[in-house]
């Protein structure tokens, strides 16, 4: 059975060109046994290029390093950070801390998942957005603490859900055409 | 254009140089006519538009081309994030809390160009609603004692020659060039630093056993895995004063016979990383880094790696597998990391923290060092105090301090009016103490006698409207989550008693469940593999002990006294209070309350789901929550 392509994420997707260049010029030996040792930050890089880490990437890095595909994708089912499905283009994480959820995180939580109608891991069909519990920022003293895309919104508190979402898009958010 | 430092006499002349650009912050009596604006720039203030505001006083001070005689830039973490962002100004120390990009203009104006304090951006002290202007008077800061901490809120962490210019990589010189590896760790254990990660271990003698096992390559890898949800204190000196820890890794590394280094860093602390690597970079630079530092026969260098987001790295073992491009699974000890770690070599992981104290110590020397603290726990520790206290923020204390003193003093009490029920220190490894210890000074072996733990230095507080129960069940379920699933008892163990906990809350506990729960947890303490499953009963067993009462009501009367666990709530309303003003009606998500206009309205139960719009909206104390 041949495996479905996903259009994003073929080779001639210039991402691979750029992942190419970053781990050739690590100079990976490969009969080096340590040649692992910069696996991981190899797979920080590639989801910073294509926003997540499918199949096709991980055979790409596995082949890259002379390792089993194996190994890539035990590595990235085992931390949190690395993800196989793609997130929403507007990606909203709500901090999970302790520090935050005595303040009443989960609240928070539930109020962004209303105000888009998914689940938490979720994302909208539209693909525009996508909601996530991360652990700790360590931004405690803004408790509870949102995070859209890289940005903080911090003291949240409930029924802002859609109003913080507003004033990001308008912020920060590219051009959106009203249907 | 820099050159590189190629001694120590070179480096001291550095600092003679540099001395000049710190002078206005650092030299308490100065008298001088400079002023300089220090913005705080940690993640917390950044968040909150702090280099927005840089920028506004950088823009002023070139319109009223004062460029001579006022600097502006941003420094790390103060420390008060409660009232972010922070702006300090030299000499006078004046302390700005909540200061927005527009009121730089206003700062500028009045403050800089015509000496007239703001009074209106100072702190305001909530008992004596006195404006203070100094910082060093406020209740939050008389008690600390920054050791740690001693550069954040001082320097520019993005300019090498701020830390030079406060004798930075001094006690690395004075190390490298007039000491033997012995005599430092001597030095190290004549100091009693332990370490800071959480266990306390002697520092020193983890040296001593990284030199004792011979090796051509051996390693230094510095912890910064701050997973503990509430802690932020490794993050804050990263980002205000990574030259510290960098130096306190040399010093490390040449105790032990490294020639390399790792810094272990969380992916999801960005700024922290770039501060660390942009710190690297310019010692390198100067030569602090590399082949033949200051002209001696000591090489070593630093890189830093990045975490993904696994709570189980912290451990040391785990982390050095993370490292090697593995799962991040923790390994059997023995043989400990100073023996057999990173690719089987002697290595010695030390925390942020403790790493940040090194240069000091060899700076102040170790009788001054050990003077600080109790008997057994030496120096200081910085907290990260969060949670239902009035000041969250970064404080450092001498070791011995009280709880009350932490929460109470500096902390400024919990938050809301509510009434203090537990402090949580030691993240999910650690345990909730009670009232009844609030006078305990804390130090590593205070807190494990009641039943916590040191940990890394978050401390949450929790009031009288925190559920325990609950807490023990998010604590459980981070631990579940977090769990790598390599032994048994933590990875079954925590799952069960997460599942215990979840029907406790939810109503169907029954009071054989508790003695099953008690049992797993200590089952689950004295057999786990590494530290993560060891100490993942601490918040169960310790809520056990302190809060049973707690337990006792969601279990046997099926009553949450604290209002928390929503299956066990009730909500209705007090015929004899409502006067029908429909609020709670128009505010209820499933319309579940009926009633017309200046009638009685009443709940229908059956379609309530608890979730206490009703209580909040009504003005007249009718809903009542039981």
């Amino acid at each position: 059975m041949t495996e479905q392509k996903n259009p994003c994420c073929t080779g001639s997707n210039p991402g691979f060109a750029e992942l190419g260049a970053y781990i050739d010029a690590l100079k990976i030996d490969p009969k080096d046994p340590e040649r692992k040792e910069m696996l991981i930050m190899t797979l920080h890089k590639a989801q910073s290029i294509f926003g997540y880490l499918p199949s096709e990437v991980q055979k790409f890095v596995a082949k890259k390093f002379s390792i089993p595909h194996a190994d890539v994708s035990g590595v990235i089912s085992f931390y949190n950070y690395f993800t196989t499905t793609p997130k929403g283009k507007t990606n909203i994480s709500i901090c999970m801390g302790t520090a935050c959820y005595v303040n009443g995180s989960d609240k928070i939580l539930q109020d962004f998942e209303k105000a888009l109608g998914i689940k938490s891991g979720q994302v909208t069909a539209d693909g525009r957005f996508s909601i996530e519990s991360l652990r700790c920022v360590g931004a405690c003293g803004l408790a509870p603490v949102v995070l859209i895309n890289e940005h903080v919104y911090g003291k949240v508190k409930q029924g802002q859900a859609e109003k913080i979402i507003e004033e990001y898009l308008i912020e920060y958010g590219e051009p959106v055409e009203v249907e | 254009m820099t050159t590189r430092i190629e001694s120590f006499e070179q480096l001291k002349q550095k600092y003679e140089e540099y001395k000049s650009l710190v002078e206005v912050r650092a030299d308490l009596d100065y008298d001088g006519d400079q002023k300089f604006i220090l913005v705080c720039g940690g993640t917390g203030c950044v968040s909150s538009k702090s280099l927005q505001i840089v920028e506004n006083f950088q823009n002023l001070i070139k319109e009223h081309g004062v460029e001579n005689k006022v600097r502006a830039s941003i420094s790390g973490c103060f420390g008060f994030c409660e009232k972010g962002p922070i702006v300090k100004v030299f000499p006078e120390n004046v302390f700005y809390v909540q200061v927005t990009p527009d009121d730089a203009k206003e700062i500028f104006e009045k403050h800089i160009m015509n000496d007239e304090v703001v009074d209106r951006l100072l702190y305001v002290e909530p008992v004596t609603q006195k404006r203070m202007h100094d910082s060093l008077e406020m209740p939050f800061y008389r008690r600390q004692m920054r050791v740690a901490l001693r550069h954040c809120g001082l320097i520019d962490p993005e300019i090498i020659e701020e830390y030079i210019g406060v004798g930075g990589y001094q006690s690395m010189a004075k190390v490298i060039t007039q000491m033997s590896p012995e005599e430092a760790i001597e030095i190290m254990k004549q100091s009693g630093l332990g370490g800071r990660g959480g266990a306390g271990f002697s520092a020193g003698r983890k040296w001593e056993f990284g030199r004792m096992y011979q090796s051509d390559r051996k390693f230094v890898i510095c912890n910064a895995d701050e997973g503990d949800p509430g802690a932020f204190m490794d993050r804050s000196i990263m980002e205000g004063d990574a030259h510290t820890v960098i130096e306190g890794m040399a010093i490390a590394a040449y105790c032990i016979g490294a020639d390399q280094g790792y810094v272990y860093i969380r992916a999801e602390y960005p700024l922290a990383v770039k501060r660390l690597q942009i710190a690297i970079d310019e010692a390198r630079e100067l030569g602090l880094l590399g082949k033949n530092i200051l002209g001696t026969e000591f090489s070593f260098d630093v890189d830093v790696r990045l975490g993904a987001g696994a709570f189980v790295c912290g451990e040391e073992t785990a982390l050095i597998q993370s490292i090697q491009g593995n799962r991040g699974e923790p390994t059997t000890k023995p043989p400990f990391p100073a023996e057999k770690g990173l690719w089987q070599q002697p290595t010695v992981v030390n925390n942020v923290e403790t790493l940040a104290n090194v240069p000091v110590i060899f700076d102040k020397g170790p009788e001054w060092f050990a003077n600080i603290g109790t008997e057994k726990s030496k120096g200081t520790k910085v907290f990260a105090l969060a949670g239902k206290v009035n000041n969250v923020g970064l404080v450092e204390v001498p070791m011995g301090t009280t709880l009350r003193q932490l929460i109470f003093e500096i902390g400024g009490g919990v938050r809301g009016g509510g009434k203090f029920k537990a402090a949580q220190s030691g993240g999910p490894s650690g345990g909730c103490i009670p009232e009844q210890f609030l006078d305990t000074p804390i130090d590593f072996q205070s807190l494990g006698q009641i039943g916590s733990m040191m940990g890394s230095g978050g401390m949450i507080v929790m009031s009288d409207s925190d559920c325990m129960v609950n807490i023990a069940r998010f604590y459980l379920e981070f631990i579940v989550e977090e769990s790598c699933g390599r032994c048994v008892p933590c990875r079954v163990g925590t799952k069960r008693m997460l599942e215990i906990l979840t029907d406790i809350t939810k109503g169907k506990g029954t009071p054989e469940m508790l003695v099953e729960l008690q049992s797993l947890a200590e089952t689950v303490k004295d057999t786990a593999l590494c530290g993560l499953g060891q100490t993942a009963p601490n918040p169960v067993l310790s809520t056990l002990r302190y809060f049973m009462d707690e337990y006792k009501a969601h279990v046997e009367e099926k009553r949450c006294p604290a209002g928390v666990c929503t299956d066990l709530l009730h909500y209705e309303i007090n015929p004899e209070k409502c006067i029908g003003c429909t609020a709670c009606a128009r505010a209820c998500p499933v319309n579940c309350i009926s009633g017309a206009p200046k009638q009685v309205h009443v709940i229908d139960q059956e379609k309530c789901i608890k979730c206490g719009n009703c209580l909040e909206k009504c003005r007249f104390g009718a809903v009542i929550r039981k």
